[in-house]
């Protein structure tokens, strides 16, 4: 069973349609990357997932649980943590805690031992009695997180977990997620840090405008666009695929009135490229190369499309 | 239907929530329970009337003001605070989260209303005569008061002073045309029309049957309006929450 599974999503505000069918599938136990530009439709989606929006079409299912159809029992399986996500300013720590686990109908012994050992782990048992309003923004995200895996949730749901945080505080939550992970949980989450993604996703998921763009492990959206590099050129002539037709070029595209091509040796294929233009006296009009990076890579998927 | 059990335990944590956070707001007090008393003061005391007369009718405005003051400031402020989204993705629905508000609201309404009847009744001698009346009036009479300030909480809005505002726009007029002031047997015309109108004109009325006797409707029918409307209210609450939800949060 799959512990997330959205099918053909929709939501409309008004003219702008933020979710554009949008299926996707989150194996059991996989920490999964939900990346996206600015208004990509990320928060949008992870509303319709914690049913906290109603979609204009689609389903999702959270370990087979229809969201939209048995509501509490879905959410009963859920962790999350919302975008700029808040907890009760005017309760401590541990009565906010106690409120979430209380939501999840944990019993007060139960509950107890698990906040006690929640607040050590995240660092705030000597802050445990102050109230939130008087903490800062680290602080309160880790009091946010703790209120989201109190209940040891099956599924937890992230968005923007470590924005705008310390190195520290930045740590502690992956640390967190990580652990959670290892414990059993799926993990759904979006961030701005692709290197975060890299580092913590077994699987990536590219949104744009609404629509996926692209859904792979980061090794492999890695290989695509890390270890080859790109060089684009164009001629003052046109120029056929035979010419690009050497062991150095893995693969050659068609570009608008260019070329791409890819290679692994981007010195290699500047000097061959020479080499062809003075053989058939060709003229080179631009080249330009792309450097590597996973960054480039999202950059690149996300304008394309 | 095996969500039952979850459904009510939403509410009564719900409700929980509420009462530790929300009683003690500032707007609450001001218009829950300073207001009120104010008013009493300023209209009854020092005027001459007969107090044995008026009270039931004042005994209604303070669980009016009460039970209603809790409700407009609940969703707006979390909506505020953006702890709303968080509630709704805990194991809850929207109507979990109105109906706990309604509670929350009402145990306000019964707990205020109760402390002044109780510190009122050793000063002014104010016989019940009906005590099951006299209960009932006091559970249907928070109930749709506190339903009423939950469903002028729901237009889509994240400021409570705004909220508080539109609430008094629409609580203020209404005990003025409820027979508080002026005793429905001595109004005629469109005053009396616009009574008719108001559901607070049927809880004074219960409260008048059940501590005096003497009542302008049949009891049934008081009980029968404020169950009715008790139930619009949420209703409606509950279609515009939803619309809302539409469009967005
Ligand atoms: N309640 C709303 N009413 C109207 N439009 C909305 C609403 N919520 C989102 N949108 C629009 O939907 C689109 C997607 O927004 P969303 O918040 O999902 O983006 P995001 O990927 O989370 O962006 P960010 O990275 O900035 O958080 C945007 O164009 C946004 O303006
Ligand atoms: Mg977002």
């Amino acid at each position: 069973m799959n512990a997330i599974q959205v099918e053909h999503l929709c939501k409309r505000f008004g003219t702008v349609t933020a979710v554009n069918d949008v299926s996707l599938t989150v194996r059991e136990g996989e920490t999964f990357g939900f990346l996206g530009p600015n208004g990509a439709g990320k928060t949008t989606t992870i509303r319709l997932l914690t049913g906290v929006l109603t979609p204009d079409a689609g389903s999702v299912r959270i370990n087979g649980i229809d969201i939209h159809r048995h509501p509490l029992d879905a959410k009963m399986q859920m962790g999350v943590i919302p975008e700029s996500s808040t907890v009760y300013g005017d309760l401590s720590a541990e009565q906010n805690l106690h409120l979430s686990a209380k939501m999840y109908g944990m019993p007060r012994a139960v509950r107890e031992k698990r906040i006690d050992g929640i607040l050590l782990q995240l660092g705030l048992n000597e802050k445990r009695r102050f109230l939130v309003r008087t903490f800062s923004k680290g602080m309160k995200q880790r009091v946010s997180i703790a209120c989201a895996i109190i209940h040891l949730p099956r599924v937890l749901i992230l968005d923007e977990p470590t924005s705008g945080l310390d190195v520290q505080s930045r740590r502690l939550v992956i640390e967190t997620i990580h652990h959670m992970n290892e414990q059993g949980s799926t993990i759904f989450l979006t961030t701005h840090n692709i290197e975060e993604a890299n580092t913590l996703c077994q699987t990536v998921c590219i949104i744009n405008k609404g629509k996926i763009v692209a859904q792979d492990s980061p090794e492999r959206l890695k290989k695509m666009f890390d270890t080859t590099q790109s060089v684009e050129v164009s001629f003052d002539r046109t120029v056929t695929r035979d010419l690009f037709a050497a062991e150095g070029i893995l693969r050659a595209e068609p570009c608008g009135d260019k070329w791409r091509l890819y290679t692994d040796n981007p010195d290699w294929i500047l000097k061959y490229l020479v080499g062809c233009a003075e053989r058939e006296s060709l003229g080179i009009t631009s080249l330009t190369t792309s450097g590597p990076s996973l960054e480039e890579a999202f950059v690149h998927l996300t304008e394309c499309a | 239907m095996m969500e039952v059990p979850l459904f009510l335990r939403g509410i009564l944590v719900i409700t929980g929530k509420n009462m530790r956070l929300y009683y003690t707001k500032p707007p609450v007090l001001m218009f829950g329970v300073l207001f009120p008393l104010f008013m009493f003061f300023a209209f009854f005391v020092g005027r001459h009337l007969d107090l044995t007369t008026f009270f039931p009718a004042f005994l209604a405005m303070m669980l009016f003001f009460t039970a209603s003051s809790v409700g407009p400031l609940i969703t707006p402020w979390e909506k505020r605070e953006k702890t709303y989204e968080r509630l709704l993705s805990y194991p809850v629905t929207q109507d979990s989260i109105i109906l706990g508000d309604v509670t929350a609201g009402a145990i306000f309404g019964i707990g205020i209303s109760l402390l002044v009847w109780i510190a009122s009744a050793l000063f002014i001698p104010v016989a019940v005569m009906n005590t099951g009346l006299f209960v009932l009036a006091f559970i249907l009479g928070t109930l749709s008061c506190a339903a009423l300030g939950v469903l002028l909480a729901s237009p889509a809005a994240d400021s409570p002073p705004n909220v508080m505002i539109f609430s008094n726009l629409i609580r203020f007029p209404l005990i003025f045309i409820s027979g508080i002031f002026v005793p429905l047997v001595d109004m005629q015309g469109w005053g009396l029309a616009l009574a008719y109108c108001s559901p607070l004109t049927y809880l004074v009325d219960l409260f008048n049957a059940a501590m005096s006797g003497k009542s302008a409707f049949s009891p049934f029918i008081d009980c029968g309006v404020l169950i009715l409307v008790s139930a619009g209210f949420i209703l409606a609450a509950r279609v515009i929450q939803k619309r809302n939800m539409m469009k967005g949060m």
